[in-house]
């Protein structure tokens, strides 16, 4: 039974290779893709099933039993996290025939997105650091060669920077992996949890814990390391951006509450007031950025860094509020990243541009793909009754129960902002005067992924009496990393 | 012997640090591979150098050799050296393209 724990992670592995063999056989690829994606989706919605009626399902691979093996652990966070990546990743596939040349298609994109959908799912299921690592690596192989797919100028040189900023931080991360071994002599996530409380030099610890946080925000693209990502994120084509705009930073922001609600649990108010900060610069400077340019892809793209800041406020303020607030607006921003990025996928493809100037009066040829964009603006920047609303709510909610008010000013200005930065895409793109000469390309059904997507979003939001309780569940599992250590180490 | 290779690994990741600072994509190459050199170098340490000791338990043997960080440096090693590839082939791809090695003509400034 406990074997589900990684069967998210094979079947995907699996998938990609089989796929790999059949490049060149464009429709019988993108048939099989589909297969397997859907597969993929339905077992993972019965384990997260499993997983939310009989509790965490730990993995010993090769019977080792747990501190010595390795292990994989399905509980309520991770489970949640790999269902909507597998959601997500199920509407990219659909997508994909239509939003990426054939070409590219041959040249190993279905493979490459299994892989990466491997690495995720991985990454999210591992209860080791150091397979946290290695995990980190799967995705990021399979995102280095999703990036160069196409190999145009731009591409490249962006690519050379993602993958060197990455490099970097990787071999950072397991620097660090080995301190901590040296520190407290295991590198199972439960057995660290339940070890630093025994350490006597709490200073190292500390150091560790630092650096640990500047990996993953790296990783994250957290205020000041996000540099590198808004830029990256565009050059490949619209469903990789998606892909990534949804999975990779939301990556490091999980590791992040894994690491900081598991081992580092400092009661000390000064880390807490830290991260409030690093969560309110992100949203500034995110925002900023959206608003400093007239790229429509590049607005989304620098959107990912408010909402990677909301997510870290959550669990700065670390109280049950917040941290349910952090999961449900994590789940959410992954699924309407995605839908945004495909949707800026579709406009840029049917106008041929990405430059705002160039555009204009697109409403009058597209009518629904302008209304379908409208709603998922107003979900992103969490205008009630949609998802982001709920998921703003908890987490303002929580840091007003912490008396820290700045930061609910500065929530609501960003929000306010946000909202500011993508209606701009639709008042200049798709109000405004008619282009003279433009030509009308059909869509060919590639709404239907999106509309799904949204669909999901704004069920969230509505149906919130029935999705709460669960993400509530989450939240106060977080606080208890007892629960944690006894379903690993089986105490 | 450990204070040696921790001084070692120190030195490894300060030449790294300072090839990746330059401008020159090849010693950005080289940099990538350096630091990589002086994680897995750490990681040895940190698991305690010893000689002659097997590197299992048994019965009646006290003094043993860790063989963890052993694997966990087979397992980087290997990602390294994918990485490394990946990264040489990329620059070289990108100097063809865009006719420079220089980073700073790399910047990409069409979208400000």
């Amino acid at each position: 039974m406990s074997n589900l724990a990684i069967l998210p992670i094979v079947l995907p592995l699996l998938a990609g290779t089989i796929v790999a063999f059949t490049n060149k056989r464009v429709t019988f690829t993108r048939f099989l893709s589909k297969i397997f994606i859907l597969i993929h989706l339905a077992l993972t919605i019965w384990i997260t099933y499993l997983v939310f009626t009989d509790g965490t399902i730990v993995l010993e691979a090769g019977s080792w039993v747990a501190p010595y093996g390795i292990i994989f652990v399905a509980d309520y966070l991770s489970i949640l996290l790999v269902l909507t990546t597998a959601t997500l990743s199920t509407a990219c596939i659909f997508i994909a025939p239509k939003l990426v040349s054939e070409r590219k298609e041959t040249f190993y994109f279905y493979t490459f997105t299994f892989m990466l959908i491997s690495g995720v799912s991985g990454a999210f299921l591992t209860g080791d650091l150091f397979n946290l690592f290695v995990f980190f690596e799967v995705l990021l192989m399979a995102s280095y060669g999703l990036i160069i797919l196409g190999g145009s100028k731009e591409q490249l040189r962006e690519s050379l920077k993602y993958v060197l900023i990455n490099l970097f931080s990787s071999v950072v991360f397991v620097t660090t992996v080995a301190f901590l071994y040296a520190v407290v002599g295991t590198v199972n996530m439960a057995h660290i949890a339940e070890r630093v409380h025994e350490v006597e030099q709490a200073g190292v610890l500390t150091t560790i814990g630092i650096v640990l946080f500047f990996v993953f925000a790296t990783k994250a693209a957290l205020f000041p390391l996000y540099y590198w990502m808004p830029k990256s994120y565009i050059v490949p084509n619209p469903v990789t951006s998606a892909l990534f705009g949804a999975l990779l930073t939301k990556v490091g922001i999980y590791s992040i509450i894994r690491i900081y609600t598991l081992i580092f649990i400092y009661e000390s108010d000064t880390i807490r007031n830290f991260f409030i900060i690093i969560a309110g610069l992100s949203m500034i400077f995110g925002v900023i950025g959206a608003l400093s340019t007239n790229d429509i892809k590049l607005i989304i793209a620098y959107n990912v860094i408010p909402s990677i800041g909301f997510v870290l406020l959550g669990l700065a303020i670390f109280n049950e509020t917040g941290l349910s607030g952090s999961t449900y607006y994590l789940i959410h921003d992954m699924i309407i990243k995605t839908a945004l990025f495909l949707l800026v996928g579709v406009i840029t493809y049917i106008a041929g541009t990405s430059d705002l100037k160039k555009m204009g009066g697109l409403i009058h040829y597209y009518p629904r793909l302008g209304w379908i964009f409208f709603i998922a603006t107003f979900v992103l920047a969490g205008i009630p009754p949609f998802s982001g609303f709920i998921g703003k709510i908890l987490l303002l909610k929580g840091a007003f129960e912490t008396d820290h008010v700045i930061i609910v000013i500065v929530g609501l200005l960003t929000s306010l902002l946000i909202l500011y930065s993508v209606m701009k895409i639709f008042i200049l793109g798709f109000w405004g005067e008619k282009k003279k000469n433009f030509q009308v390309k059909r869509t060919n059904g590639m709404l239907y992924p999106i509309v799904f997507l949204i669909i999901l979003s704004i069920f969230m939001g509505i149906g919130a009496e029935f999705v709460y309780p669960h993400i509530e569940t989450v939240g106060e599992y977080l606080l208890n990393p007892e629960a944690y250590i006894n379903s690993v180490l089986k105490e | 012997m450990e204070f040696i290779i921790a001084i070692l690994a120190g030195v490894l990741f300060a030449t790294g640090v300072y090839n990746l600072l330059q401008k020159q994509l090849l010693r950005i190459a080289i940099g990538t591979g350096l630091i990589s050199h002086a994680a897995h170098l750490f990681i040895l340490t940190m698991g305690k150098l010893k000689r002659g000791q097997p590197p299992i338990i048994v019965d009646n043997i006290t003094n043993y050799t860790d063989p963890l960080p052993h694997a966990l440096i087979l397992t980087s090693i290997v990602i390294s050296f994918g990485v490394t590839s990946v990264v040489l082939v990329l620059a070289y791809r990108t100097i063809n393209e865009n006719k420079t090695d220089n980073m700073e003509q790399l910047r990409g400034n069409e979208y400000e």
